[in-house]
C-alpha cells in the first residue's frame, strides 16, 4: 500500500514532467521544421530546369533577382532594418566578378565567392551606420546615400570598371572546369539555382538558429533585448553583413551568366525593385523573395504582352492594393469565396431535398 | 559596504525639471527593499538610470562594486542586473518558451550561435520547463505572446528577467493592471522568488508592498525623503502626509 502510494506520487509529475518537456521542444522546432509546400516549391524550381529548356535564360534572371530579395528579406523580415540602398552590394557583387574574371581568374567559383565577400565586407564597415539612429527613415537615407556614392564611384573608376561604357571583357571558364556556359543558358540556370539552393539552406539554418530568435527578439522590442543582456548593435551588424553577402553572390552570378557588368547594377531602380519583388512576395518567411520574384517576372511578361507602353502602371496598381489591402486578406478571399460557395451549394441541396 | 547596488548622489535633469535630485541609495545583498512616492516622483527615471535606458548628469552608479555608471544597458544585464517593466515589454510574435528560452541561451551565451538548431540543448529544455512551471505558464507555453491574458503576460515579465539569473532584479510595478483574479497568482510568484536575488521593488499597491518588503525607501520630487523599516515608515507622520495620508485613513 505505502510502496504503491510512493510509486504514485513519484510518477505522476515525472509524466507530467516529460510531456511540457516535449510540448517544449516541439515549439522550439516549430520555425525549423520542413514543411511540404517547401518541398513542393522546390520540386518545381527543378521541374523548371527540366521542362522549360526554352525559358532558361529568363529563369536565371529570375533565380537571381530572387536571391537578392531573398537577401533583402534577412534584414527586413528579420531584423526589422528597412533599406532603399541594397543594390549597392549587389553592384559590388557584380563588378568584383567582372574585375576578378577580367584580371585574376577566369575560375568562375572565385569571383563568385570574392563577389560575395567584397560585399560582406562593405555591408560590415557600413552596418554601424545603421544601429546609431535606429529610425526607419535615417536608415532609408543611410542605404540610399551609399548605394549613391557607389554609383558615382563605380562611374568615377574608369580604368577599373569601364564607366559609364561598362565592364566588357569578362570570360568565364568552365564551372569546375567541366560545365561550360551556352548560349542557350542552360548551364548558366543550373549554376544559379544550385546556389541560390545552397544559400537559402544556409539563410535557413541561420534564421532558424538561437542567433536567429535573438533577431526575430530585437525586431519585436529592442529595448526588452538589450534589457536581457543582448548585444543589439552587433547582431543587427551581423545579419547586415550576412545579407550583403548574398546580394554580392547574386550579383556575382548576373555578371557570369551574361559576361557583362554595367553601371545599372548598382543604380536606385534595381534596389526599388527588389524591395517591390519582396513585398509582392511577402516579407518574414524567407520564401517572399523567390516567390516574388516569380511574380514579378511573369506579371512583367504578361503585362508587357497585354499594354507593352504601360506594364509598369499595372505592376504600381498591384503593389498599391497588396500594401492597402494586405496580403493576410487577399489570400482569404479563395477561402472564403470557396465557403461561401459551398455553404450556397449545401442550401440549394436542402431545398431540393 | 556598497550592497548589491549603490548610488553616490545620483542626479538627472530634463530641462529645468530635475527628475533624479541626487540620490545615494543602497540596495543590500538578498534585500527586499520597495521604493514608493507619489505619481511623477521620479520612480520609473530612477529605474532608468540604474538599469542604463537614461545616462544620469552627475553621480555614480555601483553594481556589486563595480562602477557601471557609463556602460551601455546590455552589459549591466550581463553584469546581473536585471529588470521588468511597468508597461509590458514582451516580445509578441513570439511564445512563451522562446522568450525565456532565448533569455536562458543569451545568459550561457549561446545567443549568438548562428549554426545550431533551436531545441538541441536538453538543459536549456529543462530550465524553461522549469521556469515555465515555478510562474505558471506551462498551460499557455506555445501560445504567442501577444494573446495571452494579461496576468500571464506579467508573470511572463517577470520570468523572463528571472531567467537571466539577475544578482540583482528591479520590478517595476509588477502588478500594476492585473486584474483582481489573476493577483493571487502573481503575488504567490512574486514571493517565492529566490532569496539570494536582491530585489528592488516599485509599486503603489501598499498592500502588496508592506506584505513583500523588509525595508521601504520614499521618493519626493526626485530626492530621496525618508527610509526604514515597513514598521517604522507606516508610523511616519511625515510619509503619511507625503504618500500615505490619502490612503491609510480606514
Amino acid at each position: 500500500m505505502t510502496d504503491q502510494s510512493i510509486f504514485l506520487s513519484a510518477s505522476k509529475p515525472r509524466h507530467d514532467s516529460d510531456a511540457a518537456t516535449r510540448r517544449a521542444l516541439d515549439d522550439l522546432r516549430r520555425v525549423g521544421r520542413l514543411r511540404p509546400a517547401e518541398l513542393l516549391f522546390w520540386g518545381a524550381a527543378l521541374a523548371s530546369f527540366l521542362v522549360l529548356p526554352g525559358s532558361h535564360l529568363l529563369l536565371s534572371q529570375t533565380a537571381i533577382l530572387g536571391l537578392f530579395a531573398l537577401s533583402l528579406d534577412l534584414i527586413i523580415g528579420y531584423a526589422g532594418i528597412v533599406s532603399l540602398g541594397h543594390g549597392a552590394f549587389f553592384g559590388l557583387g557584380a563588378y568584383t566578378a567582372g574585375i576578378v574574371s577580367v584580371r585574376l581568374t577566369e575560375e568562375p567559383l572565385s569571383g563568385l565567392v570574392l563577389g560575395g565577400l567584397v560585399a560582406a565586407l562593405a555591408g560590415a564597415l557600413t552596418g554601424p551606420l545603421l544601429t546609431m539612429r535606429a529610425t526607419d527613415l535615417s536608415r532609408l537615407m543611410v542605404t540610399l546615400g551609399i548605394a549613391t556614392l557607389l554609383h558615382e564611384g563605380a562611374n568615377q573608376l574608369t580604368w577599373l570598371t569601364g564607366g559609364a561604357d561598362g565592364l566588357s571583357g569578362v570570360t568565364v571558364a568552365p564551372i569546375l572546369g567541366l560545365f561550360e556556359f551556352d548560349l542557350i543558358g542552360t548551364t548558366g540556370y543550373g549554376y544559379c539555382l544550385i546556389v541560390s539552393f545552397v544559400l537559402f539552406l544556409a539563410a535557413r539554418r541561420v534564421v532558424t538558429s538561437p542567433y536567429g530568435l535573438s533577431l526575430r527578439a530585437i525586431r519585436d522590442n529592442a529595448l526588452r533585448a538589450r534589457a536581457m543582456g543582448i548585444p543589439v548593435a552587433a547582431r543587427l551588424v551581423g545579419i547586415y553583413a550576412f545579407s550583403a553577402f548574398i546580394a554580392g553572390v547574386a550579383g556575382a552570378l548576373l555578371t557570369q551568366v551574361t559576361m557583362f557588368t554595367s553601371l545599372d547594377v548598382l543604380g536606385f531602380e534595381r534596389s526599388a525593385d527588389v524591395l517591390l519583388v519582396l513585398v509582392l512576395g511577402g516579407v518574414g518567411y524567407l520564401y517572399g523573395g523567390l516567390i516574388g520574384a516569380v511574380l514579378f517576372t511573369v506579371l512583367q511578361d504578361r503585362l508587357a504582352t497585354l499594354s507593352p507602353q504601360y506594364w509598369q502602371f499595372w505592376i504600381g496598381l498591384i503593389l498599391v492594393v497588396i500594401v492597402l489591402i494586405g496580403r493576410d486578406r487577399l489570400a482569404a478571399v479563395p477561402v472564403r469565396l470557396r465557403a461561401g460557395l459551398s455553404g450556397r451549394k449545401a442550401a440549394a441541396g436542402e431545398g431540393e431535398a | 559596504m556598497s550592497g548589491a547596488l549603490q548610488t553616490i548622489g545620483l542626479s538627472k535633469r530634463f530641462g529645468g525639471l530635475t527628475a533624479t535630485d541626487d540620490v545615494s541609495f543602497t540596495l543590500g545583498h538578498g534585500a527586499r527593499h520597495a521604493l514608493i512616492g507619489p505619481n511623477g516622483a521620479g520612480k520609473t527615471t530612477f529605474i532608468n538610470l540604474l538599469t542604463g535606458v537614461l545616462s544620469a548628469n552627475e553621480g555614480t552608479i555601483l553594481l556589486e562594486g563595480e562602477d557601471v555608471t557609463r556602460m551601455p544597458q546590455q552589459q549591466r544585464a550581463r553584469r546581473g542586473l536585471g529588470r521588468t517593466f511597468q508597461i509590458n515589454q514582451l516580445f509578441g510574435a513570439m511564445t512563451p518558451v522562446e522568450s525565456v528560452g532565448l533569455a536562458v541561451s543569451e545568459r550561457m551565451g549561446g545567443g549568438g550561435q548562428f549554426w545550431r538548431r533551436l531545441g538541441k540543448r536538453t538543459d536549456i529544455v529543462d530550465e524553461i520547463v522549469e521556469l515555465l512551471r515555478q510562474f505558471r505558464l506551462i498551460e499557455v507555453m506555445d501560445e504567442p505572446t501577444a494573446r495571452l491574458p494579461y496576468g500571464k503576460q506579467r508573470l511572463l515579465e517577470i520570468a523572463v528577467a528571472l531567467a537571466s539569473q539577475p544578482r540583482v532584479l528591479l520590478l517595476d510595478e509588477p502588478a500594476a493592471g492585473v486584474p483582481e483574479a489573476e493577483r493571487g497568482e502573481l503575488l504567490d510568484t512574486l514571493a517565492a522568488l529566490p532569496r539570494d536575488v536582491s530585489i528592488l521593488l516599485i509599486e503603489h499597491d501598499m498592500d502588496l508592498v508592506f506584505s513583500f518588503a523588509d525595508r521601504i525607501s520614499v521618493l519626493v520630487n526626485g530626492a530621496l525623503f525618508a527610509e526604514g523599516t515597513p514598521e517604522v515608515m507606516r508610523n511616519d507622520p511625515r510619509v503619511q502626509d507625503v504618500y500615505l495620508g490619502s490612503d491609510n485613513h480606514v
